[in-house]
């Protein structure tokens, strides 16, 4: 009977929307609006926890950035506008998610780079010991 | 001399990283530099705190260098700075204009009457917008403006006299004479 209860609830945990943390404003009744706005919110960080979006931050000033996004969808913003009203005030740390641009391309290629470097060292090894075997034989 | 390339290579990516990191050590990662400075004042438009009839706008920002501090009577380490502004602002050498940010008017009125008033005039932004809008994320912040009503430096944190010694008093300095 507990057992039925907990898988029970826990499917229901799973069927259930993320709560975010609440605020007073009303979701939006257009759909692609309300996408934008929870979008906005997952990529926009909460500058006073730093390491929280504010979708997930209880802060204040992530529920004034809500707030304020919030206004700016139903102004009929576009996402492009708001991710640039906000960094042109805060800069390019508000995003979660930042932009290709000289002074970042090492933070985006790096991963890449350090991979290839990997490989060819493996390769490079890989045919070392090749060789030297070939050696053995003859 | 391949083979040695080997071994060091490895060894001054190591190094490279290991100097990147040393620096991170000493960085704040709580300061975030405002994409606003050199720009002019966000447009704005506040009631004033003493007299809720009269605005406070960006236009009372221009024609002279000021300093505009915000701040708020939940925010304790503005309990520390004012004291500082108070011996500051009787030194006449900049006006300083008060941002009350996210505040209660009356214990807003009621602090300053008991702990003093060093500003020229307070801006009373209960909900916070205006201060998004000049890109704050926390009390206490301190924006010096130019006389064009130009943004020219940020300090995120409480005003110590060596703050006003060392960043603030230099820079004012250098804005007189640029005759700006």
């Amino acid at each position: 009977m507990r057992t039925w209860f907990l898988i029970g609830a826990c499917l229901l945990l799973m069927v259930t929307r993320v709560a975010w943390a609440i605020d007073s404003e009303p979701p939006f009744s257009d759909p692609v609006m309300e996408h934008r706005y929870e979008h906005l919110l997952q990529e926009i960080r909460c500058l006073q926890c730093m390491d929280e979006n504010i979708a997930n931050s209880d802060a204040p000033l992530a529920a004034d950035f809500r707030r304020q996004i919030h206004a700016m969808v139903a102004e009929g913003r576009s996402e492009q506008q708001i991710r640039q009203y906000m960094v042109n005030r805060y800069g390019d740390f508000v995003l979660y998610d930042p932009p290709l641009q000289a002074s970042t391309w090492l933070l985006w290629t790096g991963p890449f780079l350090l991979l290839g470097i990997a490989i060819l060292v493996v390769i490079l090894v890989v045919r070392r010991r090749a060789r030297m075997d070939e050696g053995r034989e003859i | 001399m391949r083979r040695r390339l080997f071994f060091i290579l490895p060894m001054l990516v190591l190094l490279a990283l290991m100097g990147f990191f040393w620096r991170g050590l000493y960085l704040n990662p709580t300061i975030v530099s405002s994409p606003l400075i050199g720009k002019p004042v966000p447009d704005f438009s506040l009631s004033r705190l003493h007299n809720p009839k009269a605005t406070f706008d960006q236009n009372q920002l221009k024609g002279q260098i000021s300093l505009v501090n915000v701040w708020a009577t939940w925010c304790v380490a503005c309990r520390d700075e004012q004291q500082t502004l108070l011996v500051f602002s009787k030194q006449n050498v900049v006006p300083i204009y008060g941002l009350d940010y996210k505040d209660d008017r009356q214990s807003a009125l009621q602090w300053l009457a008991e702990r003093g008033n060093p500003y020229a005039a307070v801006a009373f932004d209960p909900i916070g917008n205006v201060a998004i809008n000049w890109g704050v994320y926390g009390a206490p912040e301190t924006f010096l403006i130019d006389a064009r009503g130009i943004i020219r430096y940020k300090y995120i944190g409480p005003i110590t006299p060596a703050v006003i010694r060392k960043d603030l008093l230099p820079r004012i300095q250098a804005l007189r004479r640029e005759g700006t």
